[in-house]
C-alpha cells in the first residue's frame, strides 16, 4: 500500500516541477522539511527558534540562495510524511536525520544530496552487567523503537554472529528507555547520536556504558526531489562548502577577514575569484553567506552536538578526511 | 399553695444524640454504616493514599521549582522538574510567535474571553450584539491581530503559530462551525426532498466513516495534489477546515437523536398554529431538541477539544504538540522532564474541558422545564 501510493505520488510529482530555485526565490523562503523533535539535529529552544544540526543545512542552503540563512519555514515532519511531503512540493529540502539507502534513493523519487552526519546503530548496557563487547551478548533481551530500521539491524547482527536474543519494543523513545532504565531489558539499541540524547533521560548516566561496536551504517544527510539537477547541486555544495570551509579553516568568526586572503583555494570559496556562485544560479558570495550566517561543518557540529553541549558526542567518523574521518568534499574549482 | 404541673419555661434545646448529627455521625451514616461498607471505605483510603501520596511528593514535595537549564533537575530523583515547564511556558501558551509580538496573542485572549463570559451568563442583556460580536467581529480581529501584514502589523506566518493558541484555535473553529452546520445537516437527513437527503446522509456517513487523523493526513499530503499546480492552501486552514467538516457530522447526529426526541404532536401543534417550516424549527423543535442533547452537544465539544492534539500528524504543534517538542530541548533532557511536561498537559485540558462540562450541567438546570422526574 504504501509503496502504491509513494509510486503514485511519483507519477504526480513529475508533473512540470522542475526549476525549484525559481520557485524558491519567488516565495522567498526555503520550505524546509525537519524532524518533531530530534536532540542536537532540530529542536526549539525557551525561545522557539530552530536549531540543530539538520536545521543548520537549511539555514546553510537559505543562506546560499537569498544570502540570509534566516529565510526558511521549517515544516516539522513525520517520519511516515516526509517523503510524501517533499515529492508533493510541500517542501523544497528534507533535512530530517534520514538514513541515505539505495531503496530510497532509487524507489522513492528522491536524491539524497550527500552525507552530513555518519551514524551508525550502538548499543548501551549497564556497566555491571560487566559487558565489554557487543559480542558477548548471546541470550541477552534488548529494549529497540517499534518499527524503525532498528529491529532488522539488530536481527542482522544477532543472526551474522550466531548469537539469540529476546527484543521488546516500545512505540516511543521514552518508553523505551525506561524500561531498559526499570531492568526489564539488558541492552538498549538505537542511533548512537540518539543513545547520547536518550541516555540524558537516564536517572545515573555514568553507570552505563556504549559498547565499542556498530550494527549499521546509517549516513544521514539531505533529501531533494528527483529531476532537479540545478536544485541537487545548489543544497550538495552548500554541504560542501561547509566541508571545505573547515578543511581550510575559514570560521564564521574570520571569514569577513579571510576574504583578502592569498590562498586562491579560499578565495575560490569565497567568491573572490572565479565564477562558482553563476555556476550554480546563485550570486558570487553564497559560500560566504553560508559561512558568516551558519559556520563552517566543524562549527556547526560542535555547536549542535560537539563536547559543550549535553549530548557530548565526539566527531568519530565525522572528523575531515585530514584528520582521520569520513568527511570530505570536493574541491571548488 | 399552687402547684405548678406544668412548666413555666422551655428546656433548652439539647443538642442531638452524637449518633444523630455531625462529623462522627455523618460518617457512620455514610461511610460505615455496615461492616461491608467500612471495610470498602478502608480500602478505598488506603488506595486513596497509595495514588495520591507519591503524585504530591512528585509535583510539590520534591519538584524543583526555579532553574536555568537541565543541571538543576538532574539531581532529584522522582521529582517534577517545574523550572522546565517555566522555561518552555511561552512556547506552550504562544507557540514560536515572536516574542515582541506575544501582546496580540494576549490581546486576542482577553478578547476572546470578554466576548464568551457574558455570552455565557443567562442573565446579561444585548445577547444578539454579543454573540454578532463573538461569531463574526472576533474572529475578524483576531486574524488580523494574529497574522497581522496589515495596519501597521507584522506579518506572522501560521507556522509560527503554535501551543495553547492553536489549540484553542481548532478547537473553537471545530465548536462554532460544527453547531449550526451539524444543525443543517440534522435537518436535511430528516428532510423529505430526496436530494437534500441523501446529500445529508452521504456527507454525514463519508465523515463519519473516516477516522480524523486520516482526515488530516489526506488534507495534509494529498490535497496539495489534487489541487492544481501550485496553488497553496495554509496548513492551519486546511486543518481548520477538516476538523469542521468532522465534527459537524458528529454533531448532525448528535442533533438528530434530539430531534428524534420530539413527538410528532409537536410538529402538528406548530403545523396548527400556522406556522412555516422555518417557524416552527426554530421556535417549536429545535429549541426542544437541542435542550434534550446537550449533555450529547457538549461531549462532542469535549472529545474535539481533545482530538485537536491530533494535529500534531500534520505538522502543526498544538499544545501537546508544543510540550513534547520541548522535550528534545538538549538543553533540558533529564529524567524526569517528560513526566512533568505531561503532567502539565493533563492539567490545564483537564481544566479546560472540566469546565466544558460544568457549564453543560448549568446549562441544563437553567434550561430544566420540567420534563425531568
Amino acid at each position: 500500500m504504501a509503496v502504491l501510493l509513494s509510486a503514485s505520488l511519483v507519477l504526480f510529482a513529475g508533473v512540470a516541477r522542475a526549476a525549484t530555485l525559481d520557485d524558491v526565490k519567488k516565495q522567498g523562503y526555503l520550505k524546509c522539511g525537519v524532524s518533531q523533535g530530534l536532540p542536537g539535529f532540530s529542536s526549539v529552544d525557551d525561545s522557539g527558534t530552530w536549531s540543530g544540526l539538520d536545521v543548520d543545512v537549511c539555514r546553510a542552503v537559505a543562506a546560499a540562495v537569498f544570502g540570509d540563512a534566516k529565510k526558511v519555514k521549517y515544516r516539522p515532519l513525520s517520519a511516515k510524511e516526509r517523503f510524501a511531503a517533499l515529492q508533493t512540493g510541500e517542501i523544497d529540502l528534507l533535512s530530517r536525520n534520514t538514513t541515505w539507502t539505495m531503496s530510497r534513493d532509487t524507489s522513492l523519487g528522491v536524491n539524497f544530496t550527500g552525507t552530513t552526519y555518519y551514524d551508525g546503530q550502538g548499543f548501551l548496557v549497564r556497566k555491571a552487567l560487566g559487558v565489554k563487547s557487543a559480542r558477548e551478548l548471546d541470550g541477552a533481551t534488548v529494549c529497540a523503537n517499534q518499527g524503525t530500521t532498528t529491529e532488522q539491524n539488530l536481527a542482522d547482527y544477532f543472526r551474522s554472529h550466531k548469537m539469540k536474543y529476546d527484543i521488546v519494543v516500545f512505540e516511543k523513545s521514552d518508553e523505551v528507555v525506561r524500561a531498559y532504565e526499570s531492568g526489564r531489558c539488558d541492552v538498549y539499541t538505537t542511533d548512537r547520536s540518539g543513545i547520547a540524547a536518550q541516555r540524558l533521560k537516564l536517572a545515573k548516566p555514568e553507570e552505563h556504558l556504549v559498547l565499542p561496536e556498530i550494527a549499521s551504517k546509517e549516513p544521514l544527510g539531505p533529501l531533494v526531489r528527483e529531476g532537479d539537477d540545478q536544485w541537487f547541486n545548489i543544497v550538495k555544495w552548500s554541504v560542501f562548502a561547509m566541508i571545505n570551509a573547515e578543511d581550510l579553516k575559514v570560521t564564521q568568526a574570520n571569514a569577513a577577514k579571510m576574504k583578502s586572503s592569498q590562498n586562491p583555494k579560499i578565495r575560490r570559496l569565497l567568491g573572490e575569484e572565479g565564477s562558482f556562485g553563476r555556476m550554480l544560479g546563485l550570486e558570487e558570495s553564497w559560500a560566504y553567506g553560508i559561512i558568516s550566517q551558519v559556520g563552517n561543518y566543524g562549527e556547526v557540529f560542535e555547536r549542535n552536538l560537539g563536547s559543550k553541549t549535553p549530548l557530548k558526542l565526539a566527531r568519530g567518523a565525522n572528523k575531515l578526511w585530514s584528520n582521520g574521518g569520513l568527511m570530505y568534499a570536493p574541491p571548488i574549482r | 399553695m399552687t402547684q405548678h404541673f406544668v412548666r413555666e419555661n422551655l428546656l433548652a434545646a439539647r443538642p442531638p444524640l452524637k449518633t444523630q448529627k455531625g462529623m462522627l455521625a455523618w460518617m457512620q451514616h455514610n461511610l460505615f454504616s455496615t461492616p461491608l461498607n467500612g471495610l470498602l471505605t478502608l480500602v478505598s483510603l488506603v488506595l486513596l493514599y497509595l495514588l495520591l501520596a507519591p503524585l504530591i511528593r512528585f509535583s510539590l514535595v520534591d519538584a524543583v521549582w526555579n532553574g536555568e537549564n537541565r543541571s538543576v533537575c538532574l539531581g532529584v530523583d522522582g521529582g517534577a522538574c517545574w523550572a522546565f515547564v517555566k522555561a518552555k511556558f511561552s512556547l506552550y501558551i504562544y507557540g514560536r510567535f515572536p516574542a515582541d509580538q506575544h501582546w496580540r496573542v494576549d490581546i486576542v485572549y482577553i478578547m476572546g474571553l470578554l466576548g464568551l463570559v457574558p455570552m455565557l451568563i443567562p442573565s446579561t442583556p444585548y445577547k444578539k450584539y454579543n454573540a454578532i460580536f463573538l461569531l463574526v467581529v472576533f474572529p475578524v480581529l483576531a486574524f488580523v491581530l494574529l497574522y497581522g501584514d496589515r495596519f501597521g502589523l507584522s506579518q506572522v506566518d501560521t507556522s509560527l503559530w503554535g501551543g495553547l493558541l492553536v489549540t484553542l484555535i481548532v478547537a473553537a473553529t471545530g465548536i462554532v462551525a460544527s453547531l449550526p452546520l451539524g444543525i443543517l445537516l440534522a435537518l436535511g437527513r430528516q428532510s423529505k426532498r430526496p436530494m437534500l437527503k441523501a446529500a445529508s446522509v452521504g456527507f454525514i456517513e463519508f465523515w463519519r466513516g473516516i477516522p480524523l487523523i486520516t482526515v488530516l493526513f489526506m488534507s495534509s499530503i494529498m490535497l496539495p495534489l489534487l489541487l492544481p499546480g501550485g496553488a497553496h492552501i495554509d496548513l492551519l486552514l486546511r486543518a481548520l477546515i477538516g476538523v469542521a467538516l468532522f465534527s459537524s457530522a458528529y454533531m448532525a447526529e448528535v442533533i438528530r437523536g434530539g430531534l428524534q426526541a420530539i413527538p410528532k404532536g409537536q410538529y402538528e401543534g406548530a403545523q396548527a398554529l400556522g406556522l412555516g417550516y422555518p417557524q416552527m424549527m426554530m421556535l417549536v423543535i429545535l429549541p426542544q431538541a437541542l435542550k434534550h442533547v446537550i449533555p450529547g452537544i457538549v461531549n462532542s465539544f469535549i472529545a474535539l477539544f481533545k482530538d485537536t492534539t491530533l494535529v500534531l500528524v500534520i505538522g502543526l504543534f498544538d499544545m501537546l504538540g508544543m510540550i513534547q517538542l520541548s522535550f528534545t530541548d538538549a538543553n533540558w533532557i533529564a529524567p524526569n522532564i517528560s513526566h512533568t511536561g505531561y503532567l502539565f498537559a493533563a492539567m490545564v485540558f483537564w481544566i479546560f474541558c472540566y469546565a466544558m462540562s460544568r457549564y453543560s450541567r448549568f446549562l441544563e438546570d437553567y434550561l430544566h422545564t420540567g420534563h425531568k422526574g
